[in-house]
């Protein structure tokens, strides 16, 4: 699990996150969600050591990554597969070379146990037989795919994934959140997803943080999300005429 | 001047990050060669094309100056051969080569940084900076003297080719070219290339890991690789020179 305790961040004059508390429980999809620009992506970064906090604590199974030396974060930071919202493949490497990758830098697998994994890790994401495809040559919903690959190849305590929706269709964006959700349970690992898509909330949200101007708004889950009487949650989940249908 | 010392700061940092034992080596031999690939070979055929011609303009030029029927023909060779050795391929192959290697470099780390490319090592674990930037810098340093050598050597078979057609004949020419020559000189212009293939490859590489935005961020910082590092070369010729030479 990774808690967060009472999280400040500013950038210069602006108070971009505000006493930001909150449990991301292990074996669970936790969803932080909110508008564009509430701080939803500041507070991924800062998860993953990419922002320096101002104050306040974030443990990794009681490990305060903030404390620990540069040489143990970094080790930590081992532990943390991430799935970035554009895929974040290395466009000079194939498919096969961007999964292996993390085995090449920290593992001393030969090439065969390597080729294992990161076959294991293709047909775990259905995505068998693309190995030496370039990232240019594959769609975007595959990217996302063999993006979660490369971050469970080594088989990760945790899971971070910014936006894992954008940009794909429907279908594709379901098939994207079943399967972080099934990773998720399979390996019995804390997993947060930030993200603004409603389907995905629906579809997966089993612990949800609702960030609104940089505050936590609200906490719970999905269905206790469809019955809150939170006026600024009201406005952001039913925004669309679908939902507010739903609702009523 | 507060903005210079914010970039000299940056830059320091980053370069203290840079000099570091790299995380792996057989995956940092890899890195290297690909590097080198990219920074030296794919410049070989800029390199002999803009050396044979300036090499010919130089002898050309050199010959026309000389209408005194006192000035021996060998001194075409010998004009030729200086300024090949001493300023041409050291500094302006180095000059040409900030464009196309630097902007390439920093292109590159800036389009890896908007596209989180950067931001997906760090979160692995591995130090980018000295990841993505210490085999630039050791490709360059190290294949940058055999693209200035090459050039000297191309120069001056295109000064032959330019002396023939102003009518110096080869003996003349090839006399000019061993003529007194200091074997110092290409000492010279290999500290001078070593300085440059560094300033290179940092600085494009400072602009381009330290970008912000998007697309039109990366060609900023193109750009800015391109017109520092041009500048520094200039800066760092006229001090070199003065230190060695003078």
């Amino acid at each position: 699990m990774i808690e967060m305790q009472n999280i400040e961040k500013h950038f210069e004059d602006n108070h971009v996150l505000k006493n930001i508390s909150f449990l991301f429980e292990k074996g669970k999809t936790n969803l932080i969600i909110g508008e564009s620009g509430s701080g939803k992506t500041t507070l991924i970064k800062i998860l993953i050591g990419l922002h320096k906090i101002d104050s306040g604590t974030v443990l990794f199974d009681g490990i305060d990554f903030n404390t620990i030396k540069t040489k143990q974060q970094r080790i930590l930071r081992q532990e943390i597969g991430m799935l970035f919202q554009g895929g974040a493949l290395y466009d000079y490497m194939s498919v096969e070379e961007n999964i292996m990758f993390p085995l090449n830098m920290f593992t001393e697998k030969t090439e065969a146990e390597k080729l294992e994994r990161v076959n294991f890790c293709l047909k775990r994401v259905n995505l068998e037989g693309i190995n030496n495809l370039m990232p240019s040559e594959i769609s975007g919903g595959m990217t996302k795919r063999v993006a979660i690959a490369r971050a469970i190849v080594m088989q990760p305590k945790y899971l971070l994934c910014d936006e894992p929706n954008s940009g794909l269709d429907p279908k594709t964006a379901i098939i994207i959140d079943n399967l972080i959700q099934e990773i998720t349970k399979e390996y019995n690992i804390t997993t947060i997803v930030n993200t603004h898509d409603m389907n995905s909330v629906m579809e997966i949200g089993e612990n949800i943080a609702f960030i609104n101007k940089g505050e936590i708004w609200w906490k719970g889950n999905k269905d206790g999300l469809l019955n809150s009487d939170n006026k600024e949650l009201n406005n952001f989940v039913f925004a669309s005429k679908l939902f507010k249908r739903l609702k009523n | 001047m507060i903005k210079l010392l914010h970039h000299l700061g940056l830059y320091f940092s980053m370069m203290k990050k840079v000099i570091s034992k790299p995380e792996k080596w057989s995956v940092f031999r890899k890195q290297l060669v690909l590097e080198m690939e990219k920074v030296g070979i794919n410049s070989v055929s800029l390199v002999i094309i803009l050396s044979f011609f300036v090499g010919a303009v130089v002898s050309i030029q050199t010959a026309f100056n000389m209408d005194s029927p006192l000035l021996p023909s060998y001194l075409v060779g010998l004009a030729s051969r200086d300024s090949l050795i001493l300023e041409f391929s050291p500094t302006m192959i180095s000059l040409i080569l900030a464009g196309k290697v630097g902007s390439s470099i920093a292109s590159e780390i800036g389009s890896m940084r908007v596209s989180e490319q950067i931001d997906a090592l760090e979160i692995m674990g591995i130090n980018s900076a000295s990841f993505l930037i210490l085999p630039k810098i050791i490709a360059t340093i190290f294949f940058f003297p055999f693209l200035i050598i090459m050039s000297m050597g191309i120069g001056m078979i295109g000064a032959w080719a330019g002396g023939l057609s102003a009518d110096v004949t080869t003996a003349d020419f090839m006399y000019g070219l061993k003529y007194e020559f200091n074997s110092f000189y290409i000492t010279y212009a290999m500290i001078k290339t070593i300085f440059f293939a560094f300033i290179i490859s940092s600085v494009s590489a400072y602009f381009g890991y330290h970008t912000k935005g998007g697309a039109i961020a990366v060609g900023k910082a193109g750009t800015s690789a391109v017109v520092t590092s041009s500048i520094l070369i200039l800066l760092f010729n006229y001090i070199l020179t003065n230190l060695i030479l003078s």
